[in-house]
């Protein structure tokens, strides 16, 4: 066994299983080549998650229950309908957050490529909503699997062709509220209230700063404005605006024409001609080509998998592979296990709170029954899933989520979890499972004096050996 | 587990008295040499400075306001400014000459990145992406004295960028686990005693829980900010112990109101008021220190004059600020008013800057912790000799 099939599996995978050191330790670059080649069908747990459709649904006929509510408000009554109804409104869209998030993490607890799984994490991190809002929320999860897990296999292109078109994304940057001024829309909404309809420049600004140049990428507010007018009309079915038009395409990226400011678009110094649903779809196959989203790419992909401060040459090589393939995705994740960089013995990153919970129910091949107990851990080592609570997703930078009451946090998770699975596990073997080569002689031997399996457990989580990928 | 499961401070008591060398917290600046408490409260996601204090005298406010407009606050400040109907215990601050409201005043970023905004407003350069904060350079500067590394905290599990850096800081937020016993918490300790990176973290932790609480957890949850109003009120306990840190930064997400923000009631107005008792938890829990207290709030720019298709606001620029405290000179408004007019407007849509927000940190440190000019220009706000501080913001 050797250090290669540890860093396989923790570095490049979410931690490893029982029996997956062995097994990935014959040809780990190979085991994790295998991972990246080729497209997968759904995970079978995924099929049955509700859709971003099914789910926004839901959220709507709540919503016309509050309308309704509204209108019937009775203001001397004491039992506000509206307040029932929003109630209700959580009610009903929490189960599909639950169920989304359970999933998810049952998937990566027992997946046998998590090095793929990793990659799914890290794009969705990437294109990252927060369910701060309770449509967000209903949708939070959708996005990974309509968006993300179908494009593994090909282009950023096509990624973020289907993440920008995903109605997570357009509800979470307010899109679907965005008209063009000079729009169909806007002038008749003006001629008949007064009342003058706008640009949200959320989404646009987002695009560019956080999904494809970078915030150094090279582009003004001018471009933002004008891209935020090519993406007017990219909307959602059946939402809450005055037009029944698109309601048989409820919870789906619809393209409203009647809210699309008319006319050509100059971004980056490149005039767009007016073309309707195609013009911002333009733009994004141009950005994604961009030579400075292939560095943002490279250089977020770097420090994901070697250091917070990865080697330039490491981001220079991955930028080149982005650049020489036009951004196809396997040919980036595989460059990725090429680079010598990657492979350093030493483990230069200190677990985020999500991978060390993933790497903690890998490790003990166990995780919660109850879809509020696979999210508690989350949320008290401060990464509720989905909810990075901005557009950037959650840091791959340490010193984010270091803090000296973040270490206690663990330590006393860990000895939650291990005083209620301590006793069907032997910490020892439990440690040769995870960190094989890896484990310390300073860990083992404290594991070995534990006082208990379950002080052994917790000994073994909190240690920097466990720590650390 | 029962017997063995003791609270936090029953084992920093046992362990000081066991004599465990590697666990025995330090003194939390004993020796002190100032009485001054610094509190810096960053409100993430760009506070709109026009809804939180309306210019509702300004003669373009309604007309470029439209719907959000605040045009008649109940709670005037001068003939100029008003505050946010929500914001009622802060102006009985300003009735108490304990605030000054600064408007129309940025850090010096001019682009609309929330990250980068907020992190030059944290590393108090010009550039974004700097490795340390200013807070945490002003630690450097202050006189040595045995227990610095405990000087400063955050209410958060993790240190923001305002006040990491090389000086050693601590961070505190309540936890709902119960506290892991003495014996397990002695051999992770041991464990750890190898590897700097956990050693250090872990002890400054179990110190600065033994203070706050332990696991203490108020009800945030009906809070829109969260849990702002326990680690507020969490911040005056720690501030107000004889033997606790000096320095306290806090968090509160939510400001980014792109969409219905609301004017007199809404989305925003119910989050300024979550701001406004949670600044009131932290001013009943310091007690007799709130008299040496500044508390310093700010965001990292502000929001668009016009409202935008959404009924919210766009990223912008200037905005407002708050200092309140029992140490505040206040009772007044400072403001180089550039006027709403169209023709006035920072790229024909923002609130211009008139004054550098480094004007006022620098004003504070000064007089307020007395940070000498020197490390002032120097070490905490290199390239700022065009941000003046501004003086007499602290009573004499």
């Amino acid at each position: 066994m050797s250090f290669d099939a540890v860093i396989a599996t923790n570095r490049f995978g979410l931690g490893a299983r029982p029996g997956e050191m062995a097994v990935a330790a014959s040809a780990p670059r190979e085991w994790l080549r295998k991972q990246v080649a080729g497209k997968r069908e759904l995970p079978t747990e995924l099929k049955s998650v509700p859709s971003s459709a099914a789910a926004f649904d839901v959220y709507r006929q709540a919503l016309q229950e509050r309308r309704t509510a509204r209108r019937t408000r009775d203001d001397k009554s004491k039992d506000d309908p509206v307040k029932q109804v929003m109630d209700s409104l959580r009610q009903r869209i929490l189960p599909l957050y639950l169920d989304h998030v359970a999933t998810r993490y049952r998937v990566a607890t027992h997946t046998q490529e998590s090095f793929r799984e990793r990659l799914v994490h890290f794009w969705t991190n990437h294109f990252a909503v927060s369910a701060d809002k309770p449509q967000v929320l209903a949708l939070a999860g959708t996005l990974e699997n309509e968006a993300i897990r179908p494009h593994l296999a090909g282009s950023f292109t096509e990624m973020l062709l289907a993440v920008e078109a995903h109605p997570a994304m357009i509800l979470y940057l307010d899109n679907q509220g965005s008209i063009g001024p000079h729009s169909m829309l806007a002038e008749r909404r003006v001629r008949r209230t007064g009342r003058q309809l706008g640009l949200n420049e959320n989404l646009a600004r987002e695009i560019l700063e956080l999904h494809t140049l970078g915030v150094s990428g090279g582009y003004t507010q001018a471009d933002v404005t004008a891209f935020a007018h090519a993406l007017t009309g990219w909307s959602v079915g059946g939402g809450p605006q005055e037009d029944a038009t698109f309601d048989n395409d409820t919870g789906q990226f619809v393209f409203r024409g009647v809210a699309h400011e008319p006319g050509a678009q100059t971004i980056l110094g490149k005039r767009y001609a007016e073309a309707g649903v195609d013009q911002a779809r333009t733009v994004l196959r141009d950005l994604a080509r961009h030579p400075a989203t292939a560095t943002h790419i490279a250089t977020k992909l770097a420090r994901h998998f070697i250091a917070d401060s990865p080697p330039q040459g490491a981001v220079d090589r991955l930028a080149k592979v982005f650049r020489d393939s036009n951004g196809d995705l396997p040919s980036v994740h595989a460059a990725l296990i090429d680079l010598p960089d990657a492979w350093v013995q030493t483990p230069q990153k200190f677990k985020t709170p999500h991978e060390f919970v993933v790497s903690t129910f890998r490790m003990l091949d166990f995780i919660p029954v109850q879809p509020p107990q696979i999210i508690a851990p989350f949320q008290l080592l401060g990464q509720r899933p989905y909810t990075p609570g901005s557009p950037a997703g959650w840091s791959d930078i340490a010193s984010q989520w270091d803090g000296p009451d973040a270490l206690l946090n663990r330590i006393e998770w860990s000895s939650e979890l291990a005083a209620h699975t301590g006793k069907r596990s032997e910490p020892l073997k439990l440690g040769d499972t995870a960190l094989g080569v890896a484990l310390t002689d300073r860990t083992r031997q404290a594991i070995a004096r534990a006082e208990s399996a379950a002080q052994g457990i917790t000994l073994l989580m909190a240690s920097p050996d466990f720590q650390r990928r | 587990m029962q017997p063995f499961n003791v609270s936090r401070r029953t084992f920093l008591e046992a362990t000081a008295l066991g004599g465990f060398a590697a666990l025995t917290p330090r003194l939390l600046l004993a020796n002190a040499n100032t009485d001054s408490r610094l509190v810096v409260v960053i409100l993430r996601g760009a506070l709109d400075g026009l809804a939180a204090v309306p210019p509702y005298a300004d003669g373009n406010y309604a007309r470029a306001r439209g719907e959000l407009a605040i045009t008649s606050p109940q709670l005037k400040l001068d003939g100029m400014f008003g505050l946010h109907p929500s914001l009622e215990l802060l102006h009985a601050r300003y009735a108490a000459k304990e605030l000054i409201v600064l408007h129309a005043i940025a850090s010096p970023y001019r682009e609309r990145s929330h990250f980068d905004g907020q992190d030059l407003l944290e590393n108090g350069t010009t550039h974004p992406h700097g490795r340390d904060g200013w807070l945490n350079r002003t630690l450097r500067t202050l006189p040595q004295r045995a227990a610095r590394d405990q000087l400063a905290v955050a209410l958060a599990q993790n240190v923001p960028l305002v006040l990491r850096g090389e000086a050693p800081v601590n961070s505190w937020a309540p936890s709902r686990l119960p506290a892991t016993d003495t014996d397990t918490l002695q051999r992770i300790a041991d464990l750890y005693s190898t590897d700097q990176y956990f050693a250090s973290r872990l002890q400054a932790a179990l110190a600065t829980d033994s203070i706050a609480g332990g696991s203490m957890m108020g009800d945030g949850k009906r809070d829109p900010l969260g849990a702002f109003g326990t680690l507020m009120s969490s911040a005056g306990k720690l501030l107000a112990a004889t033997d606790g840190p000096r320095i306290a930064v806090v968090e509160a997400n939510g400001w980014d109101t792109h969409a219905n923000q609301g004017a007199e009631r809404g989305q925003l107005a119910n989050r300024l008021r979550s701001l406004d008792l949670g600044l009131d938890s932290l001013r009943t829990s310091l007690g007799t220190a709130w008299k040496t207290t500044a508390v310093l709030v700010v965001t990292e720019f502000g929001r668009t004059v016009a409202v935008n298709g959404t009924r919210g606001t766009d990223h912008g620029t200037a905005t407002c600020a708050f200092l309140v405290g029992g140490a505040v000179a206040g009772g007044r408004v400072i403001a180089d008013w550039p006027s709403l007019a169209p023709a006035s407007l920072y790229q024909s849509r923002d609130l211009r800057p008139t004054t550098d927000l480094r004007s006022v940190f620098k004003g504070v440190l000064a007089s307020h912790l007395r940070v000498s000019e020197s490390a002032l220009e120097a070490t905490v706000f290199p390239d700022s000799r065009g941000a003046q501080p501004l003086e007499g913001l602290v009573k004499a």
